[in-house]
């Protein structure tokens, strides 16, 4: 009985002595990242029974899954055929499974305004829109958490409308505020602690994306959706939001 | 507050972390690994304590460190040259040696090398955060209070009553160069650099930049270029060579960020990063290619090496 490989479209690389990259895709999608979720959950399964010592970490984004083995007790070509059994009937489990499982609809709160937004001018500018127009474009839509990593916390989220997606600042700012809600290209984040940063700031979060003493560490996990969510100053504070004492403003 | 007692930091030294083998598992909320730069180093200073290898130690850059033990217990120091003395007396590096309460250790700068690691019987005992004490200071995370060790810090441990100490022999010590060959397994976008590019990557001579950490090593030398200006952000391996817009390869270390998008034309054994790290500016690095089979080759002739290595009882 010959049929084809079902897991022939995920190409398996060499990344280091112990780690292989599994891609997906070239090109990122919700159905992509849904995928690589739906991967990562059964090699994380598999991982608790019979790989908990062969495989010892994962580090999932986009379109691509990195997996980290133990050259003590394996090599790389017993991890690609165990990859291969595990992942062959993947097509699946994602139509039946999808992302709708586990997956959740956060909502942030966002003080968007220009003493919190510093580069919302810049953007309305470069869209022809108003200030209050790209606010309303952002809080429209749903986004997807591609991935989570860069800083503890960080999550990718997308796909930014194409009206208001904004390339990078060629000079990155020293001091990015924690809290910072900001767009580069066609993804948006909320920066979880002050760090230097090129993305463009067009407002503030009073939640805290990261916290090592609270359950969970994250609100959002990859997978989820996220919704901003337009608030007062008020409110901001209200939340625990602090206002910076300056945003660097970059010209 | 706490009463716990160990060893109180008399001077922090340039920079002193706690130490385990690191932090895995954390990926998924963007936490990298961290632990010791020269891993052998480290499981040496464990071994001569008698220790398991993940046991919590310090990982000392370039040196000035000096403690004062509050308890009996056993030390060992190991790695990069770094003048050793206890109550002003001189000692060896790469053997154990008793400490009473009340004794003070100092550490001068390495002479060769660029970190050191110093063990105590038993480990510290430190408390683990995301279940691992190594400390990443730019995330924050791990040892006492996620940064490096400051004048005042206690670090606990326990009390040890006397036993052996132990030595590696002198001529089993590694040595330390200022010219180190890292082996490379092609990887990643290397099909984006064309064969001359590769060519050139592998054949040149590297420099250490200033710039140089726990999160990578950046070098100068020939530029390399690439015919893709980024991927889609990706997972980076220990080791990954990613080749940025100016072509000046960075060679990403233990701290380094968790995911990223730019090229990357390969990364380098275990073996040899853990000689990188003890590398500082100025010192020279080439790059050579090698399979993956070559690759485990390469990490299991150390590893058995390691093993084989039988310490000497040395009082």
């Amino acid at each position: 009985m010959l049929t084809e490989t079902p897991s022939a479209h995920i190409n398996i690389h060499i990344a280091g002595e112990n780690a292989l990259m599994l891609y997906f895709s070239k090109q990122a999608s919700s159905d992509v990242s849904a995928k690589v979720q739906q991967a990562e959950r059964l090699i994380r399964h598999a991982m608790n029974d019979y790989l908990s010592t062969d495989i010892i970490d994962l580090v999932s984004s986009y379109a691509s899954l990195m997996v980290i083995f133990n050259l003590t007790t394996t090599d790389h070509h017993q991890i690609r055929y165990k990859l291969r059994i595990i992942l062959q009937n993947l097509d699946e489990f994602s139509k039946v499974d999808g992302d709708a499982v586990q997956a959740e609809l956060v909502e942030l709160p966002v003080y968007y305004a220009l003493e919190s937004g510093p580069d919302l001018t810049i953007i309305a500018k470069r869209a022809k829109l108003s200030v209050d127009q790209v606010i309303d474009i952002h809080q429209a839509q749903e986004y997807r958490v591609y991935a989570i990593g860069f800083a503890p916390g960080f999550a990718y989220l997308g796909e930014v409308d194409e009206r208001i997606a904004a390339p990078r600042l060629s000079t990155p700012r020293m001091k990015v505020p924690k809290g910072a809600v900001a767009i580069a290209d066609k993804q948006t984040a909320v920066y979880p602690n002050v760090s230097p940063g090129g993305w463009n700031i067009i407002g503030l979060c009073p939640i805290d994306m990261f916290d090592a003493t609270s359950s969970p560490i994250m609100p959002v996990k990859v997978g989820d959706k996220v919704k901003f969510k337009a608030i007062t100053k008020s409110e901001f504070l209200s939340l625990g939001g602090e206002l910076p004492q300056a945003i660097e403003t970059i010209l | 507050m706490s009463l716990a007692i160990g060893f109180l930091v008399k001077r922090s030294g340039m920079l002193s972390l706690i130490q385990d083998a690191g932090r895995f598992g954390a990926f998924n909320i963007g936490l990298t690994n961290g632990g010791p730069m020269d891993l052998g180093a480290f499981q040496w200073a464990n071994r001569l304590c008698a220790n398991e290898l993940n046991a919590t130690a310090i990982e000392m850059t370039i040196g000035g460190l000096a403690l004062t033990a509050q308890l009996n217990s056993t030390i060992a120091v190991t790695g990069a040259n770094m003048p050793l003395s206890i109550n002003g007396q001189v000692k060896e590096l790469w053997r154990s040696y008793h400490v009473k309460a009340g004794d003070v250790i100092e550490l001068g700068f390495a002479t060769q090398g660029l970190r050191s690691y110093l063990a105590v019987a038993g480990g510290f005992t430190i408390t683990e955060s995301f279940g691992s004490t190594a400390t990443v200071c730019r995330e924050n995370v791990g040892g006492l209070t996620g940064g490096k060790l400051k004048t005042g810090d206690v670090l606990p441990c326990a009390n040890q009553s006397r036993t052996k100490n132990l030595i590696l022999p002198d001529k089993l010590r590694p040595k330390f160069s200022d010219e180190v060959i890292l082996h490379t397994v092609p990887s990643y976008q290397q099909k984006h650099f064309s064969s001359h590019q590769q060519r050139l990557f592998f054949s040149s001579e590297y420099t250490i930049s200033k710039n140089f950490d726990r999160m990578g090593y950046r070098l100068n030398g020939k530029k390399i270029s690439c015919d893709i200006d980024g991927v889609l952000s990706e997972g980076i391996c220990h080791g990954a060579v990613q080749i940025p817009a100016d072509g000046q390869p960075i060679v990403l270390m233990n701290d380094r960020q968790t995911i990223g998008g730019y090229p990357k034309i390969g990364a380098v054994s275990s073996v040899d990063t853990a000689m990188l790290g003890q590398l500082s500016q100025g010192c020279k690095v080439r790059f050579e290619p090698i399979s993956m089979e070559q690759a485990h080759n390469l990490f299991h002739l150390n590893l058995s090496r390691f093993n084989r290595i039988q310490l000497d009882i040395c009082d």
